[in-house]
């Protein structure tokens, strides 16, 4: 089986609404309605009774961009902090991490988005990734200031969107500088889903000379039902914490209709079925899903939750 | 520790079941004129493995009632396999005659799957494939055999690898070319696979052996990963992810072949498939069974921005 880690940190169930990037508003105009604050503060609380350590809750990125997350401050203080889980929020810039520790709003543990492609940088957040690594070196030492812990994230770190495949060697560039400057963890994003375990390897192999492997974490997207394959890839390179989203929650945004997030519970009956603990319940996640799917009037995307939820 | 794709094949040969195993299972009927042309469209993606039949009678499974003309009619590719399933000697007379060059035959690796499914003993439905075995001996038709419920069970639960390998192995010993070890209900994962592989392979060559995995808890490309990693280098899929389980109604069934040749593509083995050309495959059958596709890869292909 290789050298699969035996416990796993399980995951940042994503809450898919909070992405700092100016062309979800396309897919928001698809979702329509914006999920009122009760839902999202009930959807979390419901994920903090599941035994999931790390619950990513909001984003302090401009109402202007993401309407969504309008709500950040009422969703933080809303919630229920449950003493064993971590509730990090999106901060892209020094203004948001202020509104998010701010005393009103609370937040002890943030996140900053860099990516391996400049195109999809300047795109994204309309500057380039060296821009973007002096607006996330002002947060981290912010952040080192008040003892707030910060997690980067590396997108597209197997492939692009606009530029294609990516070289393992930017993603590692990218992966060590934001380890160096700070960041306690770097999660891997294959936003677009294009991975395969022969990139997906190959880009580990690159990062982990730079970056100790205890330190990384893979964010699978299931566009091209890659990701179970991706994340099994993954753990035989040691690699032990994933990022995963609740019924696969979250499309992807360059492929209408197709999905997304790699859904948390299809990847907790892989983990629990080789014998991997993550402390969480899957059953309870089951419910979770049901309940947020049922609120946003969507089906879920977890096949686990299909098949459980269909049994003759 | 088996470092990871070290052993894995250069080569995989990707045995294509969307015509039988794909359509069996979908409750919507196709004339013959459809699933000729779908084997039609199929032949020409560069797959060499195509299952196009099932001689069961169509008492039992009224989708595959046209066995003769489909067999009759398609267009057979030199170079590709058009093996058909035959449950008993009868069926692989009549298969024999419709011109059928290879067949296949359906064990269980579980005893009341076996009782359930057709009627009988695991030993008594592999007498039953020893007197298909001698016939086709006979005829110089090779055979395939198939092992289900390999990683689990509808009715009983977990199933011993021992199991399994004693099925594969008396399979192998009549004479079956290859053992195509099936997920049936798509519970298993990485752990379970490896562990059945493993016991397998042991009284099985791992050149012998295929894996046949159904997606229905979304863990097969896991599975096959795994599988690939044990040197297994002959994986059954379906079009489009045709055929639902029919344990867990509304779930996927069988792993999609876009999504399968996606992975192996980009692991750099070759396949000899041209997926363009199988996603038209895939498209075409899906329209005509009025369904989406369950491939993710054609999902994402045809919902560009």
């Amino acid at each position: 089986m290789g050298n699969v880690p035996t416990t796993v940190k399980h995951c940042l169930s994503h809450e898919q609404l909070a992405r700092d990037y100016p062309w979800l508003k396309r897919w928001l105009v698809e979702e329509k309605e914006i999920v009122p604050t009760e839902v999202k503060v009930q959807l979390i609380d419901r994920l903090s009774d599941t035994g999931l350590s790390v619950i990513e809750a909001t984003s302090f990125v401009s109402s202007k961009w993401v309407p969504q997350m309008a709500d950040h401050t009422e969703v933080l203080q809303g919630i229920r902090k449950s003493p064993n889980v971590r509730y990090p929020v999106l901060t892209p810039n020094m203004h948001g991490f202020q509104n998010a520790v701010s005393l009103a709003a609370g937040a002890t543990e943030v996140a900053v988005f860099g990516s391996a492609s400049e195109t999809f940088s300047r795109k994204n957040i309309n500057c380039s990734i060296d821009e973007s690594m002096l607006r996330f070196e002002e947060v981290l030492n912010a952040a080192k200031d008040q003892q707030i812990p910060v997690r980067g994230y590396v997108s597209c770190a197997l492939g692009c969107p606009h530029e294609g495949p990516i070289d393992p060697s930017k993603v590692t560039e990218v992966a060590k500088r934001l380890y160096e400057m700070g960041c306690y963890e770097v999660s891997l994003g294959d936003t677009v889903g294009v991975g395969t375990p022969g990139s997906m390897a190959a880009m580990l192999r690159s990062v982990t000379r730079e970056v100790p492997c205890r330190a990384l974490a893979v964010h699978c997207h299931d566009t091209y039902g890659q990701a179970l394959a991706n994340i099994l890839t993954a753990l035989q390179m040691g690699v032990c914490v994933v990022d995963s989203a609740v019924a696969g929650l979250g499309g992807c945004p360059y492929a209408q209709g197709s999905s997304g997030n790699v859904s948390t519970e299809d990847v907790l009956y892989m983990l629990h079925g080789m014998g991997i603990q993550t402390g969480v319940d899957l059953s309870k996640m089951i419910a979770v899903g049901d309940f947020i799917c049922h609120s946003l009037n969507r089906k879920t995307n977890s096949r686990v939750a299909q098949a459980r939820g269909s049994q003759l | 520790i088996i470092k990871y794709f070290g052993s894995i094949p250069r080569r995989v040969k990707i045995v294509e079941v969307g015509p039988r195993d794909g359509l069996q299972n979908e409750k919507t009927i196709v004339p013959a004129e459809t699933k000729i042309r779908l084997i039609d469209m199929l032949s020409d993606s560069g797959l060499s493995v195509i299952e196009a039949t099932s001689f069961v009678s169509p008492k039992w499974v009224p989708q595959m009632a046209d066995q003769m003309e489909v067999m009759k009619g398609i267009r057979r590719k030199p170079g590709v396999s058009y093996p058909v399933l035959t449950p008993n000697l009868k069926g692989f007379q009549a298969a024999v005659e419709a011109g059928a060059s290879e067949v296949a035959i359906f064990g269980a690796a579980s005893e009341l799957f076996s009782k359930k499914n057709i009627n009988c003993s695991v030993e008594e439905s592999l007498q039953r494939f020893e007197q298909v075995m001698v016939a086709a001996k006979a005829a110089g038709v090779p055979v395939r055999g198939y092992v289900s419920c390999v990683l689990g069970c509808p009715y009983e639960g977990k199933v011993a690898p021992a199991k399994v390998a004693k099925v594969a192995k008396r399979l192998y010993s009549m004479g079956c070319y290859e053992i195509s070890l099936g997920d049936t209900i798509g519970v298993g994962t990485p752990g379970g696979m490896s562990e059945m592989l493993e016991a397998v392979s042991k009284v099985v060559p791992v050149g012998a052996l295929a894996v046949h995995c159904h997606d229905t808890y979304g863990q097969a490309l896991a599975n096959i990963l795994v599988a690939l990693q044990m040197g297994v280098s002959v994986v059954d899929s379906s079009v489009g992810g045709l055929g639902g389980c029919p344990y867990a109604q509304g779930a996927s069934g069988n792993v999609a072949t876009e999504d399968v040749v996606y992975m192996l593509h980009g692991l750099g083995i070759q396949t000899g498939v041209d997926l363009p050309k199988l996603m038209d495959a895939g498209a075409f059958i899906c329209h005509s069974l009025n369904r989406r596709t369950s491939s993710k890869v054609s999902q994402a292909t045809h919902c560009k921005l």
